[in-house]
C-alpha cells in the first residue's frame, strides 16, 4: 500500500529532521535512492517551486512528492498522496511539540529557564535577521549574471532593492497596512516592471 | 470553543498562505495577527517558539503554530491551528503538481516573485527591529544577535547549534552576574 508507505516514511523524515524545512534535504536525497519515487533532479525542482509558493518548504516538499507518487492512480491520487505525506510529515513534531509545551507549563517560573531564555531569544531573532540577509541576497543579487558578465554592478538588482525600501518605509509610515496587502502589491508592481 | 478554534485554524490558514521563503518570513505575519491582533501570545514568546521550534524535530512553522495553538486550547488547538498553516500549501502545490507543469518557468510568476521577494526582504526586516528591540537588551545579547546572524548566514551550521549555544550562555552569563551581585552585596 503506496499511501501506508509515504506516510511512514514522511513520519521518520518529520522526526528527525531538526532545525527547519531544509533539514528535510538529505532526508528526502536517500528517500529518493531507497525507493526509486524521484530522482536527485527531480529534489532540485521541487526546491525550486516549495521556494517560490507560499508556506513552510518542508510542508511544500512532502505535498509536492506525495503528488508525484501518488499520481500513478490519477489526480486524485496524486492529491490524497500529497495530503498523507503532509500529514506524516507533521505528526511526529506535533507530538513533540505538544509535550514540550507541557513541561515548559511546568518549569515556567524557574530562573534558570528564564536565564536560558535570555540567551535564547537573541540567537532566535539573530537566526531571522540571517533568513533576512538571505532572501536579501537572492532578490538584490544575481550570482549568473555576476558569472557572465563579471560586473558588480550589473548583477545589482536595483529595482528589487528600491521596492524593498518603498516597501519598508510604507511599514514605518502606515502601521496599519497588513503583511498580506504589501506582499500582493509588490507582486503586482514585480509584474508591472517585469522584475 | 468550536468558534476559537475555527478561527485559529483561519488565521494559521491565512498566514501559511501568504508566507514566502520558510518558516523565519512567517515571523511578520505572525506579529501582525497573533501578538497584536487577537494577543494570543507576547513577542517574547513567539520568539521562544521560534527558538525551541528549532530544536524539535520537523517544519518550524508547524512547530510554533502547534506551540500557540496549544497554548490557547490545548491538544485541539495544536492540532487546528497546525492543519490551518499546512492547509494552503496542499492546495496550492496539489494545484501547481496538477495542472501546471511549467509553473516556475512561466515568465510572469517570476517576475510576481522578485517582487515579492522584495516586499518580503522589508517585512522580516521590520520585524527583527520591532521585536529585537525588546530582547536584545545588552551588550550580551547584541552580540549573540550579532554573532548568530552572520555565522548563520555565512556557514551551513545546523540552527540547532546556535540555539543550544545561546541557551548555554544566558545561564552562564545570567548566573555569574547573580553571583557578583551577591559579593557585591557582602
Amino acid at each position: 500500500m503506496i499511501f501506508l508507505e509515504l506516510f511512514i516514511r514522511f513520519f521518520f523524515v518529520g522526526l528527525f529532521a531538526i532545525g527547519g524545512g531544509l533539514a528535510t534535504l538529505p532526508f528526502l536525497q536517500s528517500m529518493g535512492e531507497t525507493t526509486g519515487w524521484f530522482t536527485a533532479s527531480d529534489i532540485s525542482d521541487m526546491i525550486a517551486i516549495s521556494e517560490s509558493t507560499p508556506g513552510p518548504i518542508g510542508v511544500n516538499m512532502a505535498t509536492y512528492v506525495g503528488y508525484q507518487v501518488g499520481e500513478i492512480s490519477g489526480v486524485a491520487g496524486g492529491l490524497f498522496g500529497g495530503i498523507v505525506a503532509t500529514l506524516g510529515l507533521i505528526t511526529p513534531s506535533v507530538i513533540v511539540v505538544i509535550i514540550v509545551s507541557k513541561m515548559l507549563q511546568r518549569f515556567k517560573d524557574s530562573k534558570y529557564v528564564e536565564y536560558a531564555f535570555y540567551g535564547l531569544r537573541a540567537a532566535s531573532i539573530g537566526l531571522v535577521a540571517s533568513a533576512c540577509l538571505g532572501v536579501a541576497k537572492l532578490a538584490f543579487w544575481s550570482s549568473e549574471i555576476m558569472t557572465e558578465t563579471g560586473s558588480v554592478f550589473a548583477a545589482v538588482n536595483y529595482k528589487s532593492i528600491i521596492l524593498s525600501a518603498v516597501i519598508f518605509l510604507c511599514i514605518t509610515k502606515f502601521k496599519k497596512l497588513h503583511p498580506i496587502a504589501l506582499i500582493l502589491l509588490s507582486a503586482v508592481v514585480g509584474i508591472a516592471l517585469k522584475m | 470553543m468550536m468558534k476559537t478554534l475555527f478561527k485559529m485554524f483561519l488565521t494559521f490558514a491565512r498566514i501559511g498562505g501568504f508566507t514566502f521563503g520558510g518558516g523565519y518570513a512567517m515571523l511578520p505575519m505572525l506579529q501582525r495577527e497573533v501578538v497584536e491582533k487577537y494577543k494570543w501570545a507576547t513577542n517574547d514568546e513567539l520568539l521562544d517558539y521560534y527558538a525551541i521550534g528549532q530544536c524539535t524535530p520537523g517544519v518550524i512553522a508547524v512547530n510554533t503554530a502547534t506551540f500557540i495553538g496549544y497554548k490557547l486550547k490545548g491538544i485541539p488547538g495544536a492540532i487546528f491551528a497546525t492543519l490551518g498553516v499546512v492547509t494552503p500549501s496542499m492546495i496550492i502545490i496539489g494545484l501547481i503538481a496538477a495542472f501546471i507543469s511549467n509553473f516556475r518557468d512561466l515568465e510572469v510568476v517570476q517576475w510576481a516573485f522578485s517582487g515579492v521577494r522584495a516586499a518580503v526582504v522589508a517585512l522580516i526586516l521590520s520585524a527583527v527591529i520591532k521585536i529585537g528591540k525588546k530582547s536584545i537588551v545588552d551588550i550580551f545579547t547584541a552580540l549573540i544577535f550579532v554573532v548568530v546572524a552572520v555565522l548563520s548566514f555565512v556557514t551551513d551550521l545546523s540552527p540547532v547549534i546556535f540555539v543550544v549555544t545561546a541557551a548555554v550562555c544566558g545561564l552562564i552569563i545570567k548566573i555569574s552576574k547573580e553571583k557578583k551581585a551577591k559579593e557585591d552585596e557582602k
